[in-house]
């Protein structure tokens, strides 16, 4: 409807009080996706709690899921700028197993001397990766190649020589046990651990449940902090739009999301630490997450790569440089691809030619779970990682369930088909 | 005395929250243009929908009569079958598909399935003729001008063997050549007994063709003209509910000294590159001063202006421009937006807006830097300058956080000028600034171009409308043809003159 026969607003504090509940509940509605999503989350991990017969939330599950999937959600990091800015990148698989054959030649068989280092060998293959995500997005930035076009092609040349550098079917390895700490190591335990009840032994020699609780000090410590600084930052950025007049969210509504996120983010850090500490990956993931959050709310060029994506000719014409824009989008995806590669290849502990096959299709599907919208402009780092959890989390609990690989895909295609018909149907209600 | 071919009794449409129309009534009788006019949203559009049967029957309250038998409509197609035909303000047309092609869509001649194209073209010449179109049939609809690409839309209506035809702002993107050609072409078809509905924001068309005005106003009929009684000022004081003694704010300009010089600018088409767009333009505009450029459309005006603003038009630009006497770098847009100009397009859905943000977030995105520190954007900062210029310009709207996609043409509009604002430019170029708006905010519009003036900015306002060209600018150039064919004073500058100094211009150049 027009908003032409709206009535003028009234000045003084009776629009500035309306404003703010008007504010309240628009961000309630935008909100409402993303807690929605998460809610879904965690009904689905109930759901496979229960079916797993409470395998799902094991300590040494929860370690495998998150090793298992952190490359999908470290790749949907960058799909999920590639799709706001408007595009698609098809090639992440196969960029990522070339990535790992690399990675692999370079350590294993080529005669590199000190450059085959795992450190030095990692910050070469990154560089790589942005080359070529440099390479495919050249074409698309300033040609103007469909992206589609482009990365099916990066995607068919890319497997191609993974495949040709590993000398056809054969797989190369083993690769050094500190490359492989990058998917399997544990955060060191500096502060040492706390024996929180002894292990005990019962008559027969068995030791008796729930006994030998050992909690990894470093975890808890470095999972209080996190915990603390989120709620700390939380309240800042509430104290300061209240000083301004723009409260957004009401007062009860901020404590409850922030006591259950914080509860939950407890109990994870909980069943870390009595088992082997925090996963290496899940701090890589963790940092970067919270990296691409901040690029994307709060810093010019993520405002920018959606006002690309939402509009490209009114954002070229608004001085943005649309080209470099892309090319820089495509650069950060290759470097994450990349990244991605190198996760796989370290929880392999080898490079093989199948590394990586078809999970370009799990990226995405992450990423359109997640609330992104096919069109470009809409789309949020959160849902993209908690579209990536939920894939994972089905993935494991359909395997621990033996669900037959096959059918796992049938339920995934429903899922992602799902999600996306709901927001579409959402969308049109509004 | 004709009968009455349509009447529509006390239409009653309520969307969940909105009564778009209340009690409205419309009777058109047989063989006469009938003209609509009201504000944008004033529910025009919610009207034609219901009587064409977008709106199914059922879903609104009130009685449709046509040619004496009550209608119900389910669709388009009932709606269609009776001869009602609508032609949608923008073209439903296929691009890549030929005249044809798009006349039959739907509609094919064929037997089993398999069209005789034949049949179908001879059908779709004898239509052209009727319309007056001189286009092969053959021609791929992508090719034509938007004018032919109206005519196509009318013969398509007419293929349909239509009794009841309506236009939904038939003119809003014709050249006033094309647009007489239109208007001429509806007198004529009411020579040959044909009805017609004709909704339209351009006045002095209407009081041109229509012999009654029927007169919407939030919803309700307020009142139907007979031939006698139509004039633009009566009209419009019955459109807006008040009236309008002044369509123009008054200003006192205070013109200073020439800050904004283009010389010798020359532009080659983006793809003819054989092709000169614009030729050797000279041009000047003074502190404070509002310059108007007039013209027909396709006279090169836009882009010109755009060929200006960081090269986004054409190909091997030459010339100089300088601002406050110093040349000044437009190479790209970044770097003219930097310079202190800025262009707000005419085509504000396609080149203005990102539709599917925020007013907050298109208010600040041609000068993020305004609203940042080392690239990290300050929410509050960028909270109180979207609510600063929400204020200033008059945005009606929930709140700084209503999508743009969801304002009317005139909220949309101010938007665009805020985000322009916001960049503090020194030169603002206008294309077509009120193009598609209603009359009160049009007010609006040329309320700040006057305060910008009485700033001391140099603007410059693209129109095709020359009374608003004649209302608000201090002086005009006349541009036909890629050249500036004349110049004057707006105190002694009329639309004759400026008619006079294209037609002039046309000669020189052939």
């Amino acid at each position: 409807m027009s908003t032409d026969s709206a009535p003028a607003p009234q000045s003084g504090v009776a629009e500035d009080v309306k404003q703010g509940q008007r504010v309240a509940v628009s961000a309630l509605t935008t909100n409402l996706r993303e807690y929605g999503l998460i809610i879904a989350l965690i009904v689905i991990m109930l759901f496979f709690q229960y079916t797993t017969s409470g395998t799902l939330f094991k300590p040494v599950n929860l370690s495998n899921l998150v090793q298992q999937n952190s490359f999908i959600i470290v790749m949907a990091l960058g799909m999920l700028l590639v799709i706001v800015a408007g595009y698609i990148d098809l090639s992440v698989g196969s960029v990522a197993g070339f990535i790992g054959a690399l990675a692999a030649m370079m350590m294993v068989i080529w005669p590199l001397g000190i450059f085959s280092n795992p450190l030095v060998v990692s910050i070469v293959c990154l560089i790589v990766g942005g080359l070529i995500g440099a390479a495919q997005g050249y074409w698309i930035a300033y040609h103007r190649i469909p992206s589609f076009i482009v990365t099916l092609a990066g995607m068919l040349i890319f497997r191609g020589i993974c495949q040709a550098l590993l000398g056809g079917g054969s797989s190369v390895g083993p690769l050094p046990d500190s490359f492989k700490a990058l998917s399997s190591g544990f955060i060191p335990d500096v502060i040492g651990p706390l024996v929180l009840i002894p292990p005990t032994v019962n008559a027969a020699g068995k030791t008796i449940l729930g006994s030998g609780l050992t909690l990894h000090m470093t975890t808890i410590v470095l999972g209080l902090i996190a915990v603390l600084a989120y709620a700390y930052f939380g309240f800042r950025t509430r104290r300061k739009r209240e000083r301004h007049g723009y409260e957004a969210e009401p007062f009860p509504l901020f404590v409850i999301k922030t006591l259950v996120g914080s509860a939950l983010a407890l109990f994870l850090v909980f069943q870390f630490a009595s088992y082997r500490g925090l996963p290496v990956v899940l701090l890589v993931m963790g940092v970067l997450i919270s990296l691409f959050v901040f690029v994307t709310k709060r810093m010019t060029i993520g405002r920018r790569i959606y006002a690309m994506g939402g509009n490209a000719k009114a954002a070229q014409l608004s001085g943005i440089n649309t080209e470099r824009l892309t090319l820089l989008v495509f650069i950060n995806m290759g470097v994450l691809s990349a990244l991605g590669g190198l996760i796989i290849a370290a929880r392999l502990g080898q490079a093989v030619p199948a590394a990586g096959l078809g999970s370009e299709l799990d990226v995405i599907a992450a990423v359109f779970i997640g609330g992104a919208s096919a069109m470009g402009g809409v789309g949020q780092v959160i849902g993209a990682v908690v579209g990536g959890f939920i894939m994972g989390v089905m993935n494991n609990g359909m395997s621990i369930m033996g669900v037959n690989v096959d059918w796992q895909q049938v339920v995934k295609g429903l899922v992602l088909l799902g999600a996306v018909i709901f927001d579409v149907y959402n969308k049109n209600k509004a | 005395m004709a009968s009455t071919i349509l009447e529509m009794r006390d239409i009653t449409k309520t969307f969940p929250g909105v009564k778009a129309l209340s009690n409205v009534n419309l009777s058109v009788e047989e063989g006469e243009i009938h003209a609509i006019v009201g504000e944008n949203g004033a529910g025009k559009s919610t009207l034609m929908k219901v009587l064409s049967g977008v709106y199914p029957s059922g879903t609104y309250d009130g009685q449709i009569i046509f040619r004496g038998q009550e209608c119900n409509f389910k669709g388009i197609h009932d709606s269609e079958h009776i001869g009602i035909v609508i032609i949608h303000q923008e073209l439903a047309l296929v691009p890549m598909l030929s005249i044809t092609e798009n006349i039959f869509l739907g509609n094919e001649h064929a037997s089993y399935g398999v069209i005789d194209w034949d049949a179908n073209e001879t059908r779709t010449a004898a239509l052209l003729n009727k319309v007056g179109l001189n286009e092969d049939p053959k021609t791929l609809i992508t090719n034509i001008g938007v004018g032919k690409q109206q005519l196509v839309e009318i013969a398509k209506a007419l293929s349909k063997e239509v009794k009841l035809l309506i236009l939904d702002e038939p003119t809003a993107s014709l050249s006033e050549k094309d647009s007489q050609a239109l208007l001429d072409l509806l007198l004529e078809f009411k020579r040959q007994g044909m009805t017609s509905i004709l909704i339209s924001h351009k006045l002095n068309e209407v009081n041109r063709v229509a012999d009654k005005v029927t007169v919407i106003r939030d919803g309700r009929t307020i009142e139907t003209l007979p031939r006698k009684d139509i004039s633009e000022d009566r009209i419009i004081t019955s459109m807006v509910g008040r009236s309008l003694d002044d369509r123009y704010p008054p200003r006192e300009p205070q013109i200073g000294e020439i800050i904004f010089e283009v010389k010798d600018w020359s532009v080659y088409h983006p793809i003819h590159a054989e092709r000169q767009v614009i030729k050797n333009i000279n041009l000047n505009v003074r502190k404070g001063e509002v310059v108007g450029i007039a013209g027909l459309m396709g006279a090169g005006r836009t882009e010109f202006a755009m060929s200006l603003f960081g090269r986004s038009y054409g190909r091997h630009i030459s010339g100089e421009v300088s601002l406050r006497g110093k040349p000044i770098d437009l190479s790209s847009v970044s770097k003219a937006v930097a310079g202190g100009i800025a262009y707000v397009t005419e085509d504000r859905k396609t080149y203005g807006l990102n539709l599917i943000d925020h007013i907050k977030h298109n208010v600040t995105l041609a000068n993020l830097g305004g609203v940042s520190s080392r690239g990290v954007i300050d929410d509050m900062r960028e909270m109180s300058v979207a609510n600063d210029y929400r204020k200033k310009t008059n945005i009606r709207a929930s709140s700084v956080y209503q999508l743009t996609g969801n304002l009317s043409g005139g909220n949309q509009q101010k938007v665009v000028l805020s985000k322009w604002l916001f960049a503090d430019p020194e030169v603002l170029i206008l294309d077509e600034p009120t193009r598609g708006i209603d009359v009160g905010a049009k007010y609006e519009i040329y309320t700040i171009i006057a305060r910008l003036a009485a700033e001391g900015k140099a603007i410059i306002v693209i129109s095709s409308e020359m009374p608003e060209l004649l209302g608000i600018s201090d002086r005009i150039y006349v541009m036909n043809e890629g050249r500036i064919v004349g110049e004057m004073a707006a105190s002694d500058a009329s639309q004759e003159k400026i008619m006079r100094a294209i037609v002039r211009g046309e000669g020189k150049a052939s």
